[in-house]
């Protein structure tokens, strides 16, 4: 059996990448895996040594790639973990193949996805998340002179729309479900965080041309095999706009499968913590989204402490600036949280789960969700609940909390491997 | 820029581009839904599966993460 790795990291984003610095150095052996084709997660999405500048975050983002790259730290891109063949190991997947991580310390900063709601018409192809949106733009589609709406909830929605202008968009509004009164709170609370005020003041100073609208949403996209207008509803009043493209999300939802996986406590929507990142689990500790959705600073300063801890030293300078980054991720979630309006969108026909393609009108007369997966078909598709569970926590109150191996779609031959840390463990407890 | 063929049509992204980038650029759905409906990429990091396509004769490849490279062939549908 090959040693165990001292400290495995799940995830590359900030909070991965500034852990995995964290954590290198002497003879530690640090493995950072992650699925996406290349690290920075999705905030430092197609980042290279020359175009740092580019991104939030900027001076962070290249003294971490220069520490990371001078590290003997193991960074795997494209490896999604697939389950947990033994305790303290952890079955990935490449596109070669699988394979079994045994570690001594464990580290998730798996991130956060965006929240989406259904609305008739959502499953039309033009509408895609906010953010969705922007990784494809990131990722080199060209979105030239196309009329985007922006809507959803969250402060992703200004950055976003702020990025797609930078790419020659042509941005019709933005559409923000929150009141302004909500918004005009927490911005009462961003003197205390003056950093992230300037950078909203650069987001909305990027996209002056666009409306930026409260209190508003979207009721209906509209098109026949792709999207042509959306209807939306700006304080009560319909509106239709004519569109190539709609980037909603309704803010993030932490990526929670993995933790869940492993055992560890989730407190409301949430993993529990302690003051060094560590979970409930022994030797799992946690940063970044997963603990609150904070946004950048947040999962840098928990990344972090998370690393130092993991390597034997001590975190406690970082806490004050953690608890900060932590209050912060709070009163982001008062003042985006969802209003009941959102829940009553959906139609009869309109499909709540898109991998089964199950309309609402079937999943409604379920009571909960384990129910409606056994029904229904709703959360059984290849996204495993990714998009219609936190859409029916909303909808319905139900909690999503069942996770099952494997965690995502794998090779059957993925799955039929022996774990050889667990046999190579079995014969050497058989011979003592 | 780099050039691949998405349902036989040749498709010219920036080097880097994803593969999901390059099926939007060609303006075809990366798949059919269950039920027939034309799907494109949802989330653009690889949690709702919207975006899955043959990648070079690999089935359900989730295209936003799969790096665009010369002389690809995807499928979709």
């Amino acid at each position: 059996m090959t040693e165990p790795v001292d400290i495995l990291i799940v995830g590359a984003g900030p909070a991965g990448m500034a852990a995995a610095v964290a954590a290198s150095g002497s003879s530690r052996h640090v493995i950072l895996i992650d699925d996406n084709a290349a690290a920075g997660g999705q905030v430092w999405r197609n980042f290279t040594a020359q175009n740092t500048r580019d991104y939030p975050g900027a001076k962070a983002l290249a003294d971490l790639n220069t520490r990371l790259r001078n590290t003997n730290v193991e960074v795997r891109c494209a490896t999604r973990v697939v389950g947990q063949p033994a305790a303290n190991v952890l079955r990935v997947e490449d596109d070669q193949g699988a394979g079994d991580l045994a570690y001594r310390h464990l580290i998730l900063a798996t991130g956060a996805r965006e929240r989406f709601l259904p609305f008739p018409g959502w499953t039309l192809p033009g509408v895609m998340g906010a953010g969705g949106l922007q990784a494809l733009v990131k990722s080199g589609l060209s979105i030239q002179g196309k009329r985007v709406v922006v809507a959803g909830s969250g402060p992703l929605l200004p950055a976003v729309a702020a990025s797609l202008a930078k790419h020659s968009a042509h941005v019709l509004g933005i559409f923000e479900q929150a009141p302004l009164a909500c918004l005009m709170r927490f911005a009462l609370t961003l003197a205390a965080h003056p950093g992230k005020f300037l950078e909203g003041l650069r987001y909305r100073s990027a996209t002056l041309a666009a409306p930026y609208r409260t209190s508003s949403w979207v009721t209906r996209a509209h098109g026949n095999h792709r999207l042509q207008s959306v209807t939306v509803s700006v304080n009560g009043a319909q509106r239709e706009l004519a569109c190539d493209y709609l980037a909603c999300g309704f803010h993030l939802v932490p990526n929670l499968e993995l933790s869940r996986l492993l055992g560890c406590t989730i407190d409301n929507i949430y993993v529990r913590v302690d003051a060094n990142q560590k979970s409930s689990v022994p030797h799992i500790y946690c940063a970044g989204e997963l603990t609150g959705i904070g946004g950048l600073e947040k999962a840098f300063c928990e990344g972090e402490i998370a690393g130092l801890v993991c390597a034997g030293k001590s975190a406690a300078h970082l806490f004050d600036r953690r608890n900060r980054h932590a209050r912060f991720a709070r009163q982001l979630d008062t003042a985006f949280a969802m209003r009941r309006d959102l829940a009553q969108l959906a139609d009869p026909d309109t499909l709540i789960c898109r991998c089964e393609d199950v309309p609402r009108r079937a999943v409604e007369t379920c009571h909960n969700w384990r129910e409606a997966k056994l029904h229904t078909r709703c959360g059984m598709g290849p996204c495993q609940g990714r998009v219609c569970g936190p859409a029916t926590e909303l909808l319905f109150g139900w909690t999503n909390d069942s996770v099952r191996p494997p965690l995502t779609p794998a090779r059957v031959r993925t799955l039929a491997n022996a774990c050889a840390a667990a046999q190579s463990r079995k014969i050497s407890e058989d011979s003592r | 820029m780099i050039t691949l063929r998405v349902n036989g049509q040749a498709i010219r992204v920036p080097a880097g581009a994803s593969v999901a980038a390059a099926i939007l650029q060609a303006g075809v759905p990366s798949r059919t839904s269950v039920t027939g409906e034309p799907r494109t990429a949802l989330c653009g990091m690889g949690i709702c599966e919207e975006c899955r396509a043959t990648i070079n004769g690999k089935r359900h490849a989730r295209s936003c993460q799969r790096i665009a490279t010369e002389g690809m062939e995807i499928l979709t549908g």
